[in-house]
């Protein structure tokens, strides 16, 4: 199990094996082609002389599944079976493997993985076919368009050779300009639910290989001893009784004074080492408020003002016409704060080689980030530092921060020593809770008007909390006249055609450090506008289905047609209005990073003695669905996330300390706590967007409505255990 | 203090202190990385292991406790039919997401079928209750155990 980092180069193979068609692109976008491996090419797809194809993945695997999807495109294109491509996780290159959707930076987030790679992975797979068949024409003097490839054998006539035959002839030749993309008649793979991960087995039988599994010759293993509560100041320590921990070595306060670090032989020693060590802290800059007084803060600014008028409504004729109306609904909103908690404690690996160069060891969801920092902290030019990508035990968000938290804090930790030993930093379960950065508590207050025929005459909307982009180095980028669309997503472009619409937003002060959590700003916009488009037509006396339907009906509109679309599949496969006795369904539909999603769910039992979900049905759209089987699996983690944290979970603070710290206290969603989970992909020819977050949106607010519909309390406050429901 | 530990079928000596718990043992001395570190309070089950064919939570399992006791990890519990059914399901499902759970869940799913060879979806919630998957796949984990439990009866 230990990992050679030696070789300077990243991609295995390497020249002994002979001849190699790497099919990539140039840093202009164009299509280019190599023939043996260099440090110069960094190729999409690699086919060594024997014939095995590899896809080179640029998104990291956190269980999203790009580690089947890409290696999918390519092997579709090729003319593969999916038993005969492999994957390897790209090296950092900003310039090749970056992330079409977010400029020169390599990073997957935002459910982009699948929809910035369609066309850049079908057209390497494609321009490698392209080669291979110019290739077998020339050496049977037959006509190219008479040549296919199938199942990875090469075919003309009566003639026919495996694709290794002609890798030698192809990697001589230029890569197509345009190559000619499959039709998707043509696909075999793409769309067909009978594709298998590729990831599957190795993760079933303990082979698959994480950033916590890496364990380089040498290495120790460092803890970080961080104050109470954030902006804390190391000032000195004792280790006295550290010293007393066999396999402890010693400690030394980081460069930034964030913390100490702890560095012992291995995982356990550190463990204890980091708990006997006693560090004096400088509390005078520390947080120190309590989350009540966050949440305060946030409610006080809903009753004021907003800072910014995100839609340029003309709020005096919205507040006006709500004024007038013959039947006024509003409701007030909190949402806590949440950790992200993957399950693989945050951890990373960092190296230094006999030539100085830095090598990390991580589960890199954003390579350009570390990598950037690194070139700072180092002082050294970018080739000069590698990023191995591993497998990601989940990030949920985490592992995504601008500032390459963790990345770092292990450099931080590494720069101290005398880098004759590599370190590997490890984070428990107890600093992944206490320690970290969460989805900001936001509030959200509506004020909606109807009229006498039950028709919205005025939407007032306020949000307040604090922006997760505000202060990063993507603020120049996403940020616009002041606001922070991630704050706003979910109201200030939902399809539904809602009549005057004034949207504000207040951000708040900084309260903690925070983070996009899977689904960003419709973890808490999508629960409010689909609680309150039921309870809307509550008041209107309409039927939720039909309300949300008459709200999205310009068939002009294939914005509001799909949406529509995925709430009458929904409808039509929960059974809509016609739950068994004792149960109750509750509706919710949303479009987020580019896909829509709608979810009824269905549950028993009373607020009293304990509410189960029983069914949970979601029908989504997210364009071609290139593994459908994934989709689905996203899904239904999708909406288990969302649910399982409005259920149970909140981090709170006390005197700028996190009260929560592990499991008991942050409790994931279990087994037994959703019965059945049922999803539908709606047929699209459209390109493919987003699956890794669109599932989570409409799961919580789905929640709210049954419960709603069961015991007529709508839920306005997370989470729901906290705030008279009962869950068995 | 040197120990000798029984584990897949194999025996090691190992150099730990009591109070060790055997989940480092088998991650950082015996470089067994199947076994996953999660929590660290036997919360969440990624650290599973089979002490005489039961499961226990190696993180809260000491070192000095479990000298005369057969360990198996998720390494060899392929090597009995239960197990490789069970892993066999898990495949066929694809049941796994991030995966870093799911040597703990295979490691209980096996030892929920050799206790009771056709469990009820109840019985499964139950057993498996202390197992958790933040990817939430716990829908295929019960499907997975299920056909596992088929392949067994075929």
């Amino acid at each position: 199990m230990t990992i050679n980092t030696s070789r300077r180069g990243f991609l295995k193979g390497a020249a002994a094996a002979g001849a190699v068609l790497l099919v990539g692109a140039r840093p202009d976008g164009a299509l280019a082609a190599a023939s043996s491996e260099t440090t110069q090419f960094n190729p999409f797809v690699k086919i060594d002389a024997d014939g095995t194809v590899t896809a080179i993945v640029k998104h990291f695997e956190k269980g999203q599944g790009p580690a089947t999807g890409l290696p999918t495109l390519i092997a579709e294109e090729i003319g593969l079976t999916m038993d005969q491509i492999e994957y390897e996780f790209a090296p950092s290159d900003p310039n090749v493997y970056n992330n079409l959707l977010f400029g020169p930076f390599q990073g997957t987030g935002g459910s982009t993985a699948m929809a910035n790679s369609w066309l850049q992975y079908r057209q390497a797979g494609a321009a490698a076919r392209e080669m291979l068949i110019n290739a077998a024409a020339q050496s049977w003097s037959v006509d190219a368009s008479g040549i296919t490839i199938e199942a990875g054998i090469v075919k003309a006539g009566d003639k026919s050779a495996p694709i290794a035959e002609f890798v030698a002839a192809a990697s001589q030749l230029e890569a197509p300009a345009e190559p000619r993309l499959k039709d998707p008649s043509e696909f075999r793979l793409i769309g067909n639910e009978s594709v298998r991960r590729k990831d599957s087995a190795i993760k079933g039988n303990g082979q698959a290989m994480y950033a916590m599994d890496v364990h380089v010759p040498n290495q120790m293993v460092a803890m970080i001893k961080r104050p109470e509560s954030k902006g804390g100041i190391a000032k000195g320590f004792d280790d006295s009784a550290s010293k007393e921990v066999k396999g402890y070595i010693n400690a030394a306060i980081l460069p930034n004074q964030a913390g100490v670090a702890v560095y012992a032989e291995d995982t356990w020693a550190a463990i204890q080492a980091r708990d006997a060590l006693e560090v004096e802290w400088d509390m005078s800059g520390g947080e120190t408020r309590d989350s009540d007084q966050i949440k305060a803060e946030i409610m006080a600014a809903l009753e004021s003002e907003p800072t910014y008028n995100v839609n340029k409504a003309d709020v005096a004729a919205v507040s006006a016409a709500i004024d007038g109306a013959d039947k006024v609904v509003e409701k007030t909103f909190y949402f806590p704060l949440l950790a992200h908690a993957p399950m693989e404690p945050l951890n990373c690996t960092i190296e230094q080689t006999a030539e100085g160069d830095i090598v990390l060891h991580d589960g890199a969801q954003m390579p350009t980030g570390p990598h950037m920092a690194y070139q700072q902290i180092f002082q050294l030019p970018p080739e000069k530092i590698h990023i191995k990508t591993m497998l990601a035990g989940g990030s949920f968000g985490r592992r995504a921060t601008p500032d390459a938290d963790y990345q770092v804090e292990a450099a931080l930790a590494f720069v101290v020593t005398d880098r004759s030993r590599p370190v590997k930093l490890v984070w428990t379960r107890e600093d992944d809770i206490r320690s970290g950065y969460y989805r900001p508590a936001f509030g959200h207050k509506v004020r909606v008007g109807l009229d006498a025929d039950g028709n919205i005459v005025g939407w007032q909307h306020q949000i307040a909390g604090q922006s997760v982009i505000k202060g990063t180095a993507f603020e120049a980028v996403l940020v616009h006249d002041g606001v922070d669309h991630s704050s706003v997503e979910g109201v200030a472009d939902s399809p539904y055609a809602i009549p005057g619409m004034a949207l504000g937003l207040t951000d708040t002060p900084k309260a903690t450090t925070v983070l996009w959590w899977r689904s960003v700003g419709h973890t808490h916009t999508a629960y409010t506008m689909e609680t309150m488009m039921d309870l809307v037509a509550e008041a209107a006396g309409r039927d939720p289905v039909e309300f949300r339907l008459a709200h999205l009906s310009d068939s002009a509109n294939p914005d509001q047609q799909r949406k529509a679309a995925v709430l009458k599949l929904a409808v039509e496969k929960a059974g809509w209005g016609n739950a068994p006795a004792g149960r109750s369904q509750g509706i919710a539909v949303h479009k987020s990073f580019g896909s829509y999603a709608a979810e009824v769910v269905e549950i028993s039992g009373d607020a009293e003695n304990g509410i189960k979900i029983e069914k949970v049905t979601c029908a989504v759209d997210c364009g071609i669905a290139v593994n459908p089987d994934v989709v689905k699996a996203q899904m239904e983690g999708g909406i288990g996330y969302g649910i399982g944290h409005v259920m149970r979970d909140q981090i709170t603070l006390t005197s700028g300390a996190v009260d929560q710290s592990n499991f008991p206290d942050y409790e994931p969603l279990r087994i037994g706590d959703i019965a059945a989970i049922d999803v539908h992909i709606v047929p699209s020819a459209e390109a493919p967007t987003g699956v890794g977050e669109p599932g989570t949106p409409p799961s919580a607010p789905a929640l709210a409505n049954a419960i709603h519909a069961m015991t007529g309390t709508l839920v306005a406050s997370h989470p729901m255990a906290e705030n008279g429901i009962n869950f068995v | 203090m040197s120990l000798t530990l029984k584990l897949n079928g194999q025996t090691h000596t190992v150099d730990a202190e009591p109070g060790t718990p055997l989940l480092w043992v088998i991650r950082d001395e015996l470089k067994l990385t199947g076994t996953k570190f999660g929590c660290g309070v036997a919360s969440c089950g990624a650290c599973t292991v089979h002490l005489n064919g039961e499961p226990v939570r190696s993180c809260q399992t000491y070192i000095e406790d479990v000298e005369d006791a057969e360990i198996t990890t998720i390494e060899a519990v392929g090597d009995d039919k239960i197990g490789a059914a069970v892993q066999q399901a898990w495949v066929e499902l694809d049941v796994v997401q991030c995966g870093y759970c799911q040597s703990g869940q295979v490691m209980s799913a096996v030892g929920l079928l050799s206790e009771n060879s056709k469990p009820s979806v109840e019985e499964i919630d139950e057993y498996m209750s202390g197992n958790a998957c933040r990817c939430a796949t716990y829908q295929r984990i019960r499907a997975g155990i299920q056909r596992a439990s088929e392949i067994l009866e075929a």
